[in-house]
C-alpha cells in the first residue's frame, strides 16, 4: 500500500481517526480500572489508619479546613463503643524538598502521638525517603505537642526536640510542619 | 538483517543508553536504585513494544506531515494505559514508580524508535526491535541503578550489605552521581566493544 499523501483532508481525517480510537481505548481502560484503583486507594488509607491509632470498632470521617493551608485535612475518629480511642489525621505540607508530602498522624485520646504513616511524597531517594524509617519516625511516638515549648514541634536545628535526618533537614522540617498542622486540627469536629 | 541480530542490536551494539545516549532524563532520574531502574525499564519496554507494533501497522495510513503528532498520541495512549493498569492491579509498584511513568511519553527512545525503525519496517521486525531496545534500556537502567545503589546506599535491590546505621556515599544517589556513574560505564563499554587491534 502506498503512503497517503499529505493533503489537508488526509491529515485532518488521519488525526481525527487516531485520536478517536485513542480516546475510546482510554475510556475503556479507565472504566475497567476505575473500581480497582478506588479500592486500592481506600485500602491504603484504611491500612494507614489502622497502623496509626489503637484498635477501633467504628470510624467517623470529618473534613477540617486548617487556618494556615490551602487544602482541608481529613480526620478519622476511631471509636470503641462510645468513647474515642484515637484520631487519625491525614495531613500534608508543601514545604518538602520536592513539595507536597502527605502523612497520616495518629493521636491517642489524650492528644499524644501514637504513630505516623507516610502516604505520599516525592523526596530524594536515600535522603528524604528516610522519613518513613523508624529511626526518624519513632521520635514522634508518645510525643505530646501540648508539652513542648510554644506547643511547636521542631527539629534540633530550630531549637526543637526532633533529630533531623542527616542531609535532609528540609524534609525533616516539612515533616514537623505536617505533624504540627495535624495536631492543631485534631480536636476539631468539622463537617462530615 | 535477521531477527536475532535485530533483537541483539538494542541490547549491545545500539544500546539506547550506553551507545545512542538517548532518554537521559528518565535514565538519570530513576536510576538511584536497582529496583527503580528495572521497573522503569520494563514499563518502557512494554510501551516501546506496543507503540512499535501499532505504528508499523498504521504507518502507511499516516501522511508524512502529521506523523509526529500521530506517533505521540499512540505512545501517550499506551503510557496512560500502563499507568492506570499498574495503579489498579499493582498499587505497591505504582507507589514506587508512579511519578516516573508519565515521563515515558517524552522519552525520546520511544519516539526515536517509532520514527527511525517502526515507521519503515514490518510489524514483526518492529516488535522485535522494540523488545530488544526496551530490554537494552531496562538492562542499562538496572546496571546503572545497581552501581549507584551499592555505592550510595550500600544495598542492592533494597538488601543492605553494610551496617544499618552506616550511610553510603551520598553523591551517588544524587544527580551528579548519575552523571559520574554513567560516564564510567560508557567508558568501560566503549573499551570492551572496541574492535581488537590487528
Amino acid at each position: 500500500m502506498a503512503k497517503r499523501e499529505s493533503s489537508l483532508k488526509n491529515m485532518i481525517s488521519t488525526l481525527l481517526v487516531i485520536t478517536l480510537v485513542a480516546s475510546a481505548a482510554l475510556a475503556g481502560v479507565y472504566n475497567l480500572t476505575k473500581e480497582p484503583i478506588a479500592a486500592a486507594t481506600k485500602k491504603k488509607t484504611e491500612n494507614a489508619i489502622k497502623e496509626v491509632i489503637p484498635p477501633f470498632d467504628r470510624l467517623e470521617r470529618f473534613a477540617v479546613m486548617p487556618s494556615d493551608g490551602p487544602d482541608s485535612l481529613i480526620l478519622y475518629k476511631g471509636y470503641k463503643g462510645d468513647s474515642i480511642v484515637g484520631t487519625a489525621v491525614q495531613t500534608y505540607t508543601y514545604k518538602g524538598f520536592s513539595g507536597y508530602i502527605s502523612i497520616m498522624v495518629g493521636f491517642n485520646a489524650d492528644g499524644s502521638i501514637n504513630d505516623i504513616a507516610v502516604l505520599e511524597h516525592k523526596e530524594t531517594p536515600g535522603l528524604g525517603t528516610k522519613m518513613a524509617e523508624p529511626k526518624f519516625k519513632d521520635q514522634f511516638k508518645n510525643l505530646n505537642i501540648a508539652q513542648l515549648t510554644n506547643q511547636k514541634v521542631k527539629v534540633t536545628k530550630d531549637q526543637g526536640t526532633i533529630e533531623a535526618i542527616t542531609a535532609a533537614t528540609i524534609s525533616s522540617r516539612a515533616f514537623c510542619d505536617a505533624v504540627q498542622r495535624a495536631w492543631e486540627n485534631q480536636k476539631k469536629g468539622g463537617e462530615k | 538483517m535477521n531477527q536475532k541480530s535485530n533483537f541483539l542490536k538494542g541490547f549491545i551494539r545500539e544500546n539506547p543508553v550506553f551507545v545512542l545516549v538517548l532518554g537521559m532524563c528518565p535514565t538519570l532520574g530513576v536510576s538511584s536504585s536497582a529496583f527503580n531502574g528495572l521497573g522503569m525499564g520494563l514499563a518502557t519496554t512494554f510501551v516501546l513494544l506496543m507503540s512499535n507494533l501499532i505504528i508499523s501497522l498504521i504507518k502507511n495510513f499516516i501522511p508524512d506531515k502529521v506523523r509526529i503528532p500521530a506517533f505521540i498520541v499512540v505512545i501517550a495512549t499506551f503510557v496512560t494505559i500502563v499507568d492506570l493498569v499498574m495503579a489498579a492491579y499493582a498499587p505497591g509498584l505504582h507507589a514506587q514508580l508512579g511519578i516516573f511513568i508519565p515521563l515515558i511519553v517524552v522519552n525520546c527512545i520511544v519516539l526515536g524508535r517509532a520514527e527511525a525503525f517502526a515507521s519503515r519496517n514490518n510489524p514483526l521486525s518492529s516488535v522485535i526491535d522494540g523488545f530488544g531496545m526496551g530490554l537494552g534500556f531496562a538492562f542499562a537502567l538496572t546496571l546503572l541503578g545497581s552501581v549507584r545503589e551499592m555505592l550510595g546506599s550500600g544495598s542492592i535491590f533494597g538488601l543492605k550489605f553494610i551496617p544499618t546505621n552506616a550511610d553510603g556515599i551520598l553523591i551517588f544517589i544524587l544527580a551528579p552521581g548519575a552523571f559520574i556513574t554513567l560516564g564510567f560505564l560508557i567508558a568501560i563499554i566503549n573499551q570492551l566493544s572496541k574492535p581488537a587491534k590487528s
